[in-house]
């Protein structure tokens, strides 16, 4: 229960910490809309309506993927840059307790995006937003940040120890979105590729957002999305005690 | 029970240099360092820039993990206990890091005293109180990034003590403050031992330590070098002389020329307006006067003067002892 109140009240607090700034916050809602952009012009020579809610969908998440991706990175540095990384650290609780939240907050902000991305597609290109499972879709929307966040704790656990794992984030940024199959369907890569797809949450995550909205079943998505997210929280939390250490061994939590 | 034990502690940092040929380079900032600090006790651990204090503080934080040695606050290891460390104590760093500084200053104190398990009941009340010790009170809502630097340091104060922890550690809270600000934090810092706390205080400011803690150990280049109380300390110096030299720009290499000489104890510059002064510590019962003017190079010298060794004199002594 305690847990649980430091992990509600650190979301709450990063999440008030991030939104505080209208400039990151006007780029949250305006980068999405480019890639948004760019799948509508591509897709639109289809013919079947659900192909355009399709993409629109594609878009929406490789925002909300872009903005856990790059920010969860920038967040760590951030903490470093105003010397609070050594503060959280010094405090009693787990630390996992502490980062978990940070890249939920993080996560949260690219409901943002989605939301960005969805209504300018709807008045700008007039797609049609009718989502079948309505339940379900906001269902995997959440489920969907829930393991962004997860993903994103797995990176901010190497941020804690090595300073330039930042760039982990924009490294993984662009990737994911194929291999998540945010655009292109998976069964147009290659074999090799599926498996890496497999394990990565975003994947079904975005089958899940798509099948609730295009009239499917998101709830198998759902669960392996979740399930993933539950397997990346407990991979970080392992590793983020042998990765305190050495952080604590070579001095680096106070360098920036 | 010792509240805080440092037993022979070391600390080696490993750096490097060049870029393609990197070569790894261990420094030694804190070689060996003991001492024991009782319930209710201010203890000062005083040395320059760099001498190792910080070093030694974040070993006792559970920051840094000692190279070798033992620690150990209110009988807890620092290394294999670090969370019942961390719940029993408070720190304080000098300076303006260490906040968020999008957020107001009550969010970031709420935000720790959910962190220090602070019983939500009783967050408000201890909060306004704080504030209230710190002089924030009227202001806590604005965010930080607009707080000055004392203001910064005032908050990082009522956040090492949130959870009311029996023991804290300051490291160089006074640090660029201004004088009625280091004055006003000095008074707080005394407050804490009233109310019963442990307090370990790091500081270069001689004047600080002796108005503040009931014993001092002197570190410089990752040792002690004495320690002792104020009293102690001064005694040491206590049958010498101290002659002041005003100089209108010091020629270089005026110190190591000085502290040739037969009988010098220390030697050190102080930076006054446009001057500065040649302080020279020497024996009692031999002048030195003339020698010293002797090998100031043809430089314009100002006021010349001899007096008593203070409290500064004895620290100066024992960091220079090593040079």
């Amino acid at each position: 229960m305690k847990a649980l109140r430091i992990m509600a009240f650190g979301w709450y607090f990063q999440f008030k910490a991030i939104s505080r700034s209208p400039f990151e916050g006007l780029f949250q809602i305006i980068w999405p809309l480019f890639f948004a952009t760019v799948a509508f012009l591509m897709f639109r020579a289809g013919t079947d309506p659900k192909t355009l809610l399709y993409a629109s969908l594609g878009a929406a998440v490789m925002g909300m993927w872009s903005a856990t991706s790059t920010t969860a990175g920038g967040a760590m540095q951030r903490e470093r840059w105003h010397g609070t990384l050594e503060a959280l650290v010094a405090s009693p609780p787990h630390f996992s307790l502490i980062l978990l939240p940070i890249t939920l907050a993080m996560s949260t902000i690219g409901i943002y995006c989605l939301v960005a991305t969805l209504l300018f597609g709807r008045f700008v290109f007039g797609i049609d937003l009718t989502v079948e499972h309505k339940v379900a879709f906001g269902v995997s929307i959440v489920g969907t940040v829930l393991s962004f966040g997860a993903l994103g704790f797995l990176f901010a656990v190497s941020f804690v120890r090595f300073r330039a794992a930042w760039a982990l984030g924009n490294l993984f940024e662009y990737p994911v979105w194929l291999i998540g199959g945010f655009l292109v369907p998976l069964v147009l890569l290659p074999d090799w590729v599926r498996p890496i797809s497999w394990v990565l949450a975003p994947t079904w995550g975005m089958n899940a957002i798509r099948e609730s909205a295009l009239g499917g079943t998101p709830w198998p998505d759902l669960a392996l999305c979740l399930a993933l997210g539950v397997a990346y929280v407990t991979l970080g939390v392992l590793a983020l005690d042998r990765v305190l250490g050495a952080a604590r061994k070579r001095a680096t939590l106070s360098l920036t | 029970m010792s509240v805080v034990e440092a037993i022979d502690l070391h600390r080696t940092y490993r750096t490097s240099t060049g870029t393609i040929r990197r070569k790894w380079i261990d420094v030694e900032a804190v070689r060996g360092v003991s001492f024991a600090i009782e319930k209710g006790e201010l203890f000062g651990l005083l040395g320059p820039n760099g001498a190792g204090k910080t070093t030694t503080i974040k070993m006792l934080i559970t920051l840094l993990i000692p190279t070798s040695g033992t620690a150990k606050v209110l009988g807890h290891d620092v290394v294999k206990d670090a969370r019942e460390v961390r719940k029993r104590i408070g720190y304080v760093f000098g300076g303006e890091r260490g906040v968020y500084e999008r957020l107001s200053g009550y969010d970031n104190l709420r935000y720790f005293a959910e962190l220090y398990g602070v019983p939500p009941g009783e967050q408000k009340q201890r909060i306004a109180s704080l504030l209230e010790l710190v002089g924030l009170t009227g202001r806590e809502q604005e965010r930080t990034e607009g707080y000055s630097r004392g203001m910064k340091q005032r908050l990082h104060v009522a956040r090492g003590l949130l959870h009311d922890p029996p023991v804290v550690f300051l490291d160089e809270p006074t640090i660029g403050l201004d004088p009625v600000g280091a004055r006003e934090l000095r008074a707080t810092i005394a407050s804490l031992v009233d109310a019963g706390k442990t307090v370990l205080l790091t500081t270069h400011y001689m004047f600080e330590a002796d108005a503040l803690c009931d014993r001092i150990a002197v570190i410089n280049k990752g040792e002690i070098v004495a320690h002792g109380t104020p009293a102690q300390l001064k005694q040491n110096v206590a049958e010498g002389a101290v002659v002041e030299v005003e100089i209108f720009g010091i020629p270089e290499g005026t110190v190591e020329r000085v502290r040739e000489l037969p009988g010098v104890n220390a030697v050190s510059v102080e930076e006054r307006e446009q001057a500065q002064v040649l302080i020279v510590q020497t024996p009692a019962d031999i002048e030195l006067t003339h020698a010293i003017l002797g090998r100031l190079d043809g430089a314009n010298v100002g006021r010349v003067s001899r007096r008593e060794p203070t409290l500064e004199d004895a620290y100066v002594a024992l960091v220079s002892s090593g040079e």
